[in-house]
């Protein structure tokens, strides 16, 4: 029973880490039907330049709060330079350029930092604490707290805030809202910083655990695509509890069949949810007058 | 003093020049009509004015202030709207979202209200609500509200974007052909409406198909045919007009030869 425990703990720890990715697809794909595949990258990049501003003498917050403001602004350029003037081109483009995105900036940490693996202090020690027999790091609170705080900000800024609802109806039709009065490139450019943001922050949480690299990104962006599409794509609840189960089971193919079987459980939950589910756990139907 | 001034305006498509020169002026609370053959530039004029277009020659003032090339969301905040002819509508919400929609533009909160759900929040929400609700009385959707907006018929939907650009409280509407695909009774309840908002004091452009509801309703109607304004004038007079006769009359014998062929 405790190493089930164990398994759960660091389960949740992990998913409340592909909850946070999937909540960036969130944004942005519910501003534009895109989904950003350069969203792991933000991941990296959050943890890369909190190492580096760490390493030239910050304090750690302020670190921190660099890396996050540096990756809201890259998430920014992306959609200025790359996706705003693809605008008209079919999803599946843009869906391209963001993988094309996402290659450039694993290259360009490459150059900028280098290739090897960092890590910076966890934020209150690295003592575990001890749940019932199994025992958990004070940093996988601080991540699986970010989580829930970010998902529930997000819950609200979409249900209850204008400019969250504005993002809604850009995604649900772009011309609509401009009549409307909504300035659509100002929305598509806050789901941009909002995604990046927010992926940084993951990045942030998670390296003192998983250690940094430039090339961790891809792993992420896969893990969190699973994530929202097992959730259903868009919808904020569908991120965090499509990540949560995904980290838990993830830990329990781990611990009681085999680490080398980790992967393949995400890819084979989604084919399943797919195929049982194509909308996800949370997803809205759509269907299309013809 | 006119609303809306539309000076010498022109766009070219490539090689193809779609509107030529084309200019005339509303005055508030004024209905006018664009006519014109198929494929003569009408709708292509109202995207150039509505800022879908970027027109290449010309000006459109809009009180006195030159607002060519103004995106659409800054033309809605100046009290310019328009519905399409082949509707823009948030298909996913409800009939009433999509009429909030409209009432957001005048509703400016603080987020942090919006986020805590304040009273002040609340009350704003019931507040747009509400005249959301009347703006679909009056078009006649008021017992769909709930129904998702995809769901409604064609010509409903024609409605529910006439009750959204109304809910933007315009100075001037700008209707794409609003009866078309509308029953008879349907399209005498969009007269009326119109009538209504006109009488109100906003200004109205049209583009309709439906002659008899043109020369009903109309103060005034501009005709274009080939991208060019051919004649304007009161709608007796327009009747009688030997070139809106003749590009009518052309477009018509055209296609009874084809139909004999």
């Amino acid at each position: 029973m405790p190493e089930f425990l164990q398994f759960l703990l660091s389960g949740i720890t992990v998913g409340a880490v592909y909850a946070l990715v999937a909540l960036g697809f969130t944004i942005i794909y519910n501003a534009s039907g895109v989904v950003n595949f350069a969203q792991g990258e933000f991941v990296m990049l959050g943890g890369m330049i909190t190492v580096f501003t760490y390493a030239a003498g910050l304090p750690l917050p302020l670190a921190a709060l660099i890396a996050i403001l540096a990756t809201a602004a890259i998430g920014v350029a992306l959609n200025t330079l790359a996706i705003a003037p693809a605008r008209g081109a079919p999803v599946v483009s843009l869906i391209i350029i963001t993988i094309g995105a996402s290659i450039l900036i694993r290259g360009a940490t490459q150059l900028v930092f280098d290739k090897q693996l960092h890590r910076f202090p966890a934020f209150s020690g690295d003592t575990p604490i001890a749940i019932g027999g199994a025992t958990i790091l004070p940093q996988s609170l601080w991540v699986i707290s970010g989580a829930f705080a970010i998902f529930l900000l997000l819950w609200l800024f979409f249900t209850r805030t204008l400019i969250g609802r504005a993002v809604l109806a850009t995604a649900n039709n772009r011309v609509a809202a401009q009549l409307v009065g909504i300035n659509t490139n100002f929305v598509m450019t806050l789901s941009f910083a909002m995604s990046a943001a927010i992926g940084a922050l993951a990045g942030v949480l998670v390296t003192p655990i998983t250690l940094t690299s430039y090339n961790i990104g891809l792993a992420f962006a896969l893990k969190g695509f699973a994530a929202a599409m097992i959730g259903g794509m868009g919808n904020p609840k569908g991120a965090l509890v499509g990540g949560l189960l995904l980290g838990i089971l993830e830990a329990m193919t781990a611990g009681y069949i085999s680490s080398q079987y980790k992967d393949a459980t995400a890819f084979i939950v989604i084919l399943v949810v797919l195929f049982a589910m194509p909308q996800g756990l949370f997803g809205s139907k759509s269907t299309d007058r013809v | 003093m006119s609303l809306l001034q539309i000076e010498g305006l022109g766009i070219d498509f490539g090689g193809l020049r779609a509107v030529n020169d084309v200019g005339f002026s509303l005055k508030p609370g004024e209905i006018v009509s664009v006519i014109g053959p198929n494929g003569a530039g009408k709708t292509t004029l109202f995207n150039m004015i509505s800022g879908i277009y970027a027109p290449s020659r010309g000006r459109v003032v809009l009180d006195g202030e030159d607002v060519t090339r103004l995106p659409p969301h800054l033309l809605a905040r100046r009290g310019l709207s328009r519905t399409f002819q082949n509707l823009q509508i948030f298909q996913s919400m409800t009939v009433l979202e999509n009429a909030v929609a409209g009432h957001h533009l005048h509703d400016r909160g603080s987020v942090f209200a919006d986020l805590l759900a304040l009273p002040a929040s609340r009350r704003r929400t019931r507040a747009s609500e509400a005249s959301a609700r009347a703006l679909l009385d009056r078009v006649g959707l008021g017992r769909a509200c709930q129904q998702e907006a995809g769901s409604l018929s064609y010509g409903a939907l024609k409605r529910l974007e006439i009750a959204r650009a109304l809910a933007l409280k315009p100075r001037v509407l700008l209707l794409d052909e609003p009866a078309a695909g509308c029953n008879a009774v349907e399209t005498e309840e969009i007269d009326h409406l119109i009538a209504q908002v006109a009488d109100e004091g906003v200004s109205i452009l049209l583009v309709e198909h439906d002659m008899k509801m043109v020369m009903r309703i109309s103060n005034h109607i501009v005709v274009l045919d080939h991208g060019e304004k051919i004649a304007e004038g009161e709608p007796a007079a327009i009747s009688r007009n030997a070139r809106v006769i003749e590009a009518y009359l052309g477009a018509q014998a055209t296609e009874v030869q084809n139909a004999d062929g």
